[in-house]
């Protein structure tokens, strides 16, 4: 048990690992710049547009402003975890690259963090893509939105630190799809999203706000991109901490023992 | 030691487990600076374990080790960094190009860019890939593939080479360029540790070997040595038919059955082949010189190993 909550020892090596992917990122740019634009588009207009010319108001918030931070906080969501289970299995598994990079003078556990901080980065990238859609749409107030870039930052390393943890244990590819149903699809309904979590009854409300990661980075977003702040906005971010820190550790030793024999 | 070299590895008692299995059981051995250095043996003998524990990348369950007299469980990043291995599995970066792969990789060794560059360019025309610079890896053979392993394990100018199973898979051609290239770095006073199962390959590059059987070391010393040593110098083949047979016993000369042949060791075999044709009328009748095929065989037997 003890092997699981053991600080691990990481380097600075484990930003050669980032630089490595943010590499390969830049060099496929077109492919990876359009997912999250059309993303952004597809949501304001489905969602915003469609269902908001009935919805009109929630809260006394138009509709396509109140699902904005929504859009932004799913985004950090998505791109971090996919990253981080598909992108990091296929790297570790079918193209053997964490054993090539532990020959060098990296440990597993600069790999795994690079892995980690690139998977917040990409989430940072893509909010960053979709700032300025949805700042042109006029659904996001400025200049406090931009906040949402480094919340996008942590909020990335806590779906990332979540997500490494499945790949550690996940014994093939096909069977990462059950936490992206179970967890993932579900989370991005239920927390807060498309409609207040007040209005679900109070078990479930209680259950979003403990346990749904989701519903602190969509709180904090809307409170920055409304904008309305909080003293809430506190407590939200104290739970992404601490949440943050405890899955990213047991992440980085969970890889470690499934690497390291 | 007192003031001579220390050895570039040195293993004492060193014992791998993985649960009850024992893949090492405590081999002790030294690799002196220089040298190339073979670990023989069938499937799962032990050698890839070995390796890893070398590489820093599989901490030994007991025993000692140094390497460039640093111990593995201590100074990881400090071992490695002057190591360049060539695992058993191609894990090239499919993302990159050729060059992109060994300046990539060259960034983990914290080498400056503009002499990683230098160097990656400097490797491709060593390994004869500079026509592939810019092409992914994914369109190379498997015969390029190694050779690019081969110059990523040397982008840090390693002071220890480790190769397991250098050229698995490989034709005749890419074979003896791999090798051709390893006899070179060996003669710029390359210190190197190999594994393979291919003899010829072992008894071509090796200074000194050993060979492993079920975690064990079973004999240590050069290729020529072990050969006179166990077997002898020559090998008469002839054909298995029960008067062969008989007419052995009778003139107790001590033989090996495989298959349909008889094979007998011997110091002379023009005076076992005299033997054969003047009293034991055998069919077909061949004589060579005794190779590390026939140690090996002999001390780790002919049963198939999955």
């Amino acid at each position: 048990m003890q092997q699981f909550w053991s600080v691990p020892r990481i380097t600075r090596r484990a930003w050669k690992v980032w630089h490595r992917n943010i590499v390969v990122f830049f060099r496929t740019w077109k492919v990876n710049f359009f997912p999250p634009l059309i993303e952004a588009f597809l949501y304001l207009f489905a969602i915003g547009l469609g269902i908001g010319s009935y919805v009109r108001e929630i809260e006394g918030i138009p509709y396509v402003n109140f699902i904005a931070p929504a859009i932004l906080a799913i985004s950090v969501m998505n791109s971090a975890f996919f990253e981080c289970t598909y992108g990091s299995y296929v790297r570790m598994y079918y193209q053997k690259s964490f054993d090539a990079m532990i020959a060098t003078p990296l440990s597993i556990e600069d790999v795994i963090a690079g892995e980690l901080l690139w998977g917040a980065t990409r989430s940072l990238l893509y909010v960053i893509i979709m700032l300025p859609v949805l700042a042109a749409f006029g659904v996001i107030s400025l200049p406090l939105s931009l906040l949402a870039i480094p919340l996008a930052f942590l909020g990335g390393l806590m779906f990332a630190g979540i997500a490494m943890c499945f790949t550690a244990v996940t014994p093939s590819i096909d069977t990462l799809n059950y936490p992206s149903f179970l967890l993932i699809t579900p989370m991005a309904l239920f927390s807060g999203t498309f409609f207040p979590v007040t209005l679900m009854p109070v078990l479930f409300q209680y259950i979003a706000l403990a346990l749904l990661p989701l519903t602190h980075i969509v709180a904090i977003m809307r409170m920055l991109t409304l904008p309305a702040l909080s003293g809430m906005l506190v407590l939200h971010l104290v739970w992404i901490l601490i949440v943050t820190v405890i899955f990213c550790i047991i992440a980085i030793n969970l890889m470690r023992k499934r690497l390291i024999v | 030691m007192g003031a001579t070299i220390p050895d570039i590895i040195e293993a004492i008692h060193l014992e791998k487990t993985f649960g009850s299995i024992k893949a090492v059981d405590g081999i002790s051995f030294a690799v002196k600076k220089g040298e190339v250095f073979g670990f023989l043996g069938p499937n799962g003998a032990g050698k890839t374990s070995t390796m890893k524990i070398i590489a820093c990348v599989s901490p030994r369950t007991s025993g000692t080790i140094r390497v460039f007299g640093m111990d593995p469980d201590i100074s990881p990043a400090e071992i490695k960094q002057r190591l360049g291995v060539v695992p058993q599995e191609t894990n090239l970066d499919p993302d990159f190009t050729c060059y992109g792969n060994l300046f990539t990789y060259s960034r983990y060794f914290d080498i400056p860019p503009d002499k990683a560059q230098k160097k990656a360019d400097e490797l491709l025309e060593f390994v004869q890939l500079s026509e592939k610079r810019d092409v992914t890896v994914e369109k190379l053979s498997g015969g390029m593939k190694r050779r690019l392993i081969l110059a990523r394990a040397l982008v840090n100018d390693p002071d220890l080479l480790i190769l397991d199973e250098p050229t698995i898979g490989l034709d005749p051609q890419a074979r003896h360029l791999i090798w051709e290239r390893l006899k070179l770095l060996q003669a710029q006073g390359n210190t190197i540790v190999l594994t393979t199962h291919y003899l010829d390959e072992a008894e071509r590059l090796c200074d000194r070997l050993v060979i492993m059987d079920n975690g064990k070391i079973l004999v240590e010393g050069s290729p020529s040595d072990l050969v006179k040593k166990y077997v002898g110098k020559e090998i008469v083949e002839v054909e298995k038919t029960a008067d062969v047979l008989s007419c052995l016993e009778r003139n107790h000369i001590s033989f090996e059955i495989t298959g349909d042949t008889v094979q007998i060791a011997t110091e002379s075999s023009r005076d076992v082949a005299r033997l054969l044709f003047d009293h034991c009328s055998p069919h077909k009748v061949l004589t060579r010189s005794a190779t590390l095929e026939d140690v090996f065989l002999k001390l780790a037997g002919r049963k198939l190993r999955e």
